[in-house]
């Protein structure tokens, strides 16, 4: 019989290396963060020379040029709107697919299940032509409903197939309980389905929110008004074709990852609380 | 919790609608014309502001440039747009002289010839004829275009070689006595072994300046008119000639003139380091003064020929026109944006643009009052050369074996002989498919 | 009713359907026929080759089969370590620890930071001259093994394949912790009353709970390392030579550099038939297991 005091060491020395091995993973993870922090207070001259994390002169006004130099006001808004209606538009009609393929049956499930499928694993590199002229004849081209719909898009096969893989897993009986009692298809989806699925639809939502927020080619390709482009075309203004201002554009980009961060933050609050299997049994 | 998340819905159809609606793009000026001009020059984008704003003063007509960076995305923007038939009245085309003139095949560029000609030559005479050269497209050009003008250049620059003065002094040697011969150039290799200092930095690993590099000693090895024979096919790259060009790359390997890690390096990298005197040596366009003045301005160098290795032709750099632009043949304001354009480049206004940006003016009269630095990138334009101006181009797929090649050697992955054969066969693949 | 009830299911999938027809279908359409002619992208005149650049392609293009075996280690490496350290993070994270919610924050930076800012950083860290790696190596006593990491032909690929796996590791954490989190925890109870120790709880309801999931993430790794450009474009350029050639920086210098428009949508839709062979070989394969 091993004693207490060997089960007592034996957890220690594990959770031990346990918080070694993950404190390690993230000083690798925050080094580039704190780099970057660090550069956008140094000046064009000391970021490649001082080698230092923290600057001896902080200097905070890059933010301030950053912001005013790359007219960031503008970009910033028209970012996060076209990001929250992605999202919510991918949300939607992904989940309403997602649902159907897991829990209905008709005709040409399983082939439209699999093109969506293929179209997640044929990537079109030189899409951006065919797209732009298919714009220009819709007159959709330079308009933000355009290129709302594209972004949806670019999402959409990836997060029909995230949901409905974990539809499948979901346990059916709340539902069977909610048509006894003579809710609607939809009233299912919306009030029971939804729900259950919160931790994978936070997933969605923050790999939506992220590939929205970081695009940047489709947007310039298709947008040929500056008032209605993204955040990350204003970045460019850094990135010159000769110069690239260092410091402002780590202060640019520090200012861009914060809403990401953010909305990370805020949904992977729902990830934790996982599901309420409670429901079910109580 | 969810009355919120209604609200804020509410709120962005809102604000959507209101987007929809006031959508329409506000372009058109008082005097009802405006000339739209895309561009990709960041750096620029304050200086052109400037002087559209002072046109507009002058004559009423609006100009609007607008920005998009970085090239890649701005090369793909004015493709797409080529497709949907949207070009803006003035943009400018970067990437190969064969592409150019797909555009005019395609109808999109003005021919701007007659404009240039126009009493006795005025227009074209401003310009430093090597800066014009790579806008024109001369007699018998093998791109089957009709000759003529069809771009007008805005700056020029050349691509040097430069050392820093305070490193030579730390290796013992003269900074006023740069090396002038290949010899002189690999013994210093030498030295810097010795110092555990670091040699050339270049963007090589962005192909086209190894490309630059290695062409420039082909025309000081074997001449012009043996360089363009071998593009046109006459000659083999398996040509003695040839193969001594490749092994002056593993010659500066071997001698540790280069900087380890070259074959990799993006310019911008290149740029840092010699600007912060982490390199000896710099092979980079006069675009660079700019760029190490904001990151140091100490710094100490001065820009040369790269050293030659032979005396019996010339050495040849590679310079012309900076960036050009040219007019879209289906502008509807063809007329103001020509008359724009002559003005952009008069004189004074490219005085202030050399100015501003620290470039040098494609109009030879703004010469006056530029930077030391500056100048001795200036004095160089007499050796260039540029591929655009041959006439001819290679075949991409021979370009790219020849720059990857030049890595291999640099690795020391291939031989010079190897990689001379290499490139041949897919020469004469691709003249097989030619055909 | 019968056929009010299969319109209803239709109209589920409607919206995303024709979302897709339109942004997708059609794009890919064109991009098929482009891809029967030689185009340079520009001139109004294409000329038709039928087969020929699918021919060239498969049979011509030694480089793009060296891109394709270059991309295909870089995943290898990415399902292998990058996963497995999403998996042990997630576990680790599952457990209830202290700085719990630190922990989950921190490594979701590197996919949220710009390729721009993982690229410098990791190319300061890798200089074969002035990087950190090597000043380590060399104060912990093994300056042997100093080397150009990024410019050497036989460690570039891996380095980037690692920066890779570091930056993509924070997508198969977030799902692995939401797989994790479904799991009922009246199973571990259950288990626990029964007698089992962590190893055999972890054996018989983590792993077969969770198997969903690992496919779900090694398909997502696959299709996302496969396509990999930017941060290569950032640390080498794609070199030296051909070292760390990618499929779509192939495709790009077709597009650009060679401005052969179809050939580039030739192997565009190739390596999408790649992708999607080597997809679903292993879709069939997890649902064989799961049975």
């Amino acid at each position: 019989m091993k004693s207490s005091a060997y089960y007592k060491t034996k957890r220690v020395t594990l959770n031990l290396l346990i918080h070694l091995f993950l404190i390690s993973v993230a000083i690798s993870c925050l080094f580039p963060l704190l780099w970057m922090v660090g550069s956008s207070l140094k000046t064009q001259q000391t970021i490649f020379s001082d080698l230092s994390l923290v600057p001896k002169q902080m200097h905070w006004e890059n933010y301030y040029l950053a912001w005013k130099e790359g007219g960031f006001g503008r970009y910033f808004l028209n970012s996060i709107f076209y990001t929250v209606s992605v999202v919510i538009g991918i949300v939607i009609v992904s989940s309403l697919a997602a649902f159907a393929f897991s829990r209905f049956e008709f005709r040409g499930k399983n082939a439209i299940f699999y093109m969506f499928m293929a179209a997640m694993m044929i990537p079109i590199p030189g899409s951006f032509i065919p797209l732009y002229v298919l714009l220009n004849k819709l007159h959709l081209r330079n308009t933000q409903l355009g290129y709302i719909l594209c972004m949806i898009n670019v999402g959409l096969s990836t997060s029909i197939f995230l949901l409905k893989t974990f539809f499948d897993k979901t346990p059916r009986e709340l539902e069977d309980a909610a048509r006894i009692d003579g809710c609607s298809k939809l009233g299912i989806w919306w009030h029971v389905a939804l729900p259950l699925a919160k931790p994978v639809l936070a997933v969605v939502v923050v790999f939506n929110a992220l590939a929205v927020w970081n695009e940047y080619i489709l947007a310039l390709i298709i947008f040929d008004s500056r008032h209605l482009m993204p955040l990350q075309v204003a970045l460019t203004t850094f990135q010159g074709e000769f110069i690239t201002q260092y410091p402002l554009l780590m202060a640019g980009l520090t200012i861009a990852a914060i809403p990401i961060i953010l909305v990370y933050l805020a949904m992977q609050k729902y990830i934790i609380k996982g599901v309420t299997v409670g429901a079910i049994v109580g | 919790m969810k009355r919120l998340f209604c609200y804020f819905v509410i709120g962005l159809l809102g604000y959507w609608v209101i987007g929809l609606i006031g959508c329409a793009p506000k372009q058109t000026s008082k005097s009802g014309t405006t000339i739209m001009v895309w561009h990709w020059m960041t750096d620029r984008q304050n200086a052109f502001f400037e002087l559209a704003k002072r046109y507009e003063a002058k004559t009423g007509v609006r100009v609007n440039f607008e920005l998009y960076a970085p090239s890649d995305a701005y090369t793909q923007k004015v493709r797409a747009a080529c497709q949907g038939n949207n070009l803006p009245d003035l943009f400018g085309i970067l990437g190969e002289k064969r592409d150019f003139a797909s555009f005019i095949k395609a109808s999109h560029i003005a021919d701007l010839t007659d404009y240039m000609l126009e009493n006795n030559s005025s227009w074209k005479n401003v310009f430093f004829a090597k800066a014009l050269e790579v806008n024109i497209f001369p007699e018998g050009n093998s791109y089957g275009i009709k000759p003529g003008i069809y771009g007008v250049p805005i700056d020029i620059m050349t691509i040097q070689m430069l050392y820093n003065k305070d490193l030579f002094k730390q290796l013992g040697l003269n900074p006023q006595q740069p090396p002038q011969t290949w010899e002189e150039f690999l013994n210093i290799g030498k030295k810097i072994k010795e110092a555990r200092l670091q040699g050339m930095v270049s963007g090589w690993g962005e192909l086209w300046m190894a490309d630059c590099f290695a062409n420039n000693y082909a025309f000081n090895l074997m001449g012009r008119e043996k360089v363009l024979a071998t593009i046109k096919g006459k000659i083999p790259y398996t040509d003695p000639d040839w193969i001594r060009v490749f092994s002056l790359v593993k010659e500066m390997q071997d001698a540790g003139v280069l900087y380890n890690g070259i074959v990799t390096m993006v310019n911008k990298t290149a740029e840092q380091l010699f600007a912060n005197s982490k390199a000896v040596f710099a092979f980079n366009g006069s675009w660079c003064v700019n760029v190490y003045k904001g990151m140091n301005p100490d710094l100490n160098y001065a820009a040369i020929l790269p050293p030659k290795v032979s005396e019996k032709h010339p050495m040849m750099i590679w310079g012309g026109a900076g960036s050009s632009f040219m007019v879209n043949a289906k502008s509807k304001n063809k007329e103001e944006a020509i008359k724009f354009l002559s003005w952009f480049t008069d004189k004074e206004q490219q005085a202030y643009l050399a100015k501003e940006t620290n470039n040098l003016p494609a109009n030879k009269e703004s010469l006056a009052n530029i930077p030391e630095i500056l100048a001795q990138f200036a004095k160089a334009m007499d050796s260039t050369t540029h591929p655009s101006t041959w006439g001819i181009s290679e075949f991409p797929a021979v370009i790219e074996a020849f720059d990857k090649g030049i890595q291999s050697i640099i690795i020391a992955e291939k031989t010079p002989q190897q990689v001379a054969q290499e490139v041949q066969k897919i020469k004469e693949r691709e003249l097989a498919k030619k055909r | 009713m019968k056929i009010k009830s299969s319109l209803e299911n239709y109209l589920f999938i409607m919206p995303a359907l024709l979302i897709f027809s339109i942004f997708y279908i059609y794009p890919f359409l064109k991009v098929f026929q482009l891809s029967l002619y030689e185009w340079d992208g520009i001139l109004p005149t294409k000329i038709f080759v039928g087969l020929g650049n699918f021919k060239e392609v498969f049979f011509g293009d030694k480089i793009w089969w060296q891109s394709m075996l270059n991309a295909s280690w870089i995943t290898v490496i990415a399902l292998t370590f990058q996963n497995a350290l999403a998996f042990l993070l997630a576990l680790a994270c599952d457990r209830e620890i202290r700085m719990k919610n630190f922990y989950r924050v921190i490594f979701f930076i590197p996919p949220v930071l710009s390729e721009v800012v993982v690229g410098l950083v990791w190319q300061w860290i890798l200089d074969g001259n002035y990087g950190i790696l090597n000043s380590w190596l060399v104060k912990l006593g093994s300056p042997q093994l100093v080397r150009n990491w990024l410019s050497d032909p036989q460690t570039a690929l891996n380095c980037v394949a690692i920066v890779h796996s570091w930056k993509g590791f924070g997508w198969g954490f977030l799902i692995f912790l939401a797989g994790l989190q479904t799991i009922p925890r009246e199973l571990y109870e259950a288990g626990r009353v029964d007698g089992a120790n962590a190893w055999q709880m972890f054996k018989s309801i983590t792993l077969p709970l969770m198997i969903p999931v690992t496919v779900l993430v090694a398909i997502l790794t696959i299709l996302g390392t496969m396509q990999a450009f930017v941060l290569i474009i950032a640390m080498t350029g794609g070199g030296p030579a051909y070292h760390t050639q990618v499929p779509v920086l192939r495709i790009l210098a077709s597009m650009r550099g060679s401005s052969r428009f179809g050939y580039a949508c030739a192997q565009g839709i190739s390596f999408g038939l790649v992708l999607v062979t080597i997809s679903f070989i292993q879709y069939r394969f997890s649902q064989r297991a799961k049975a």
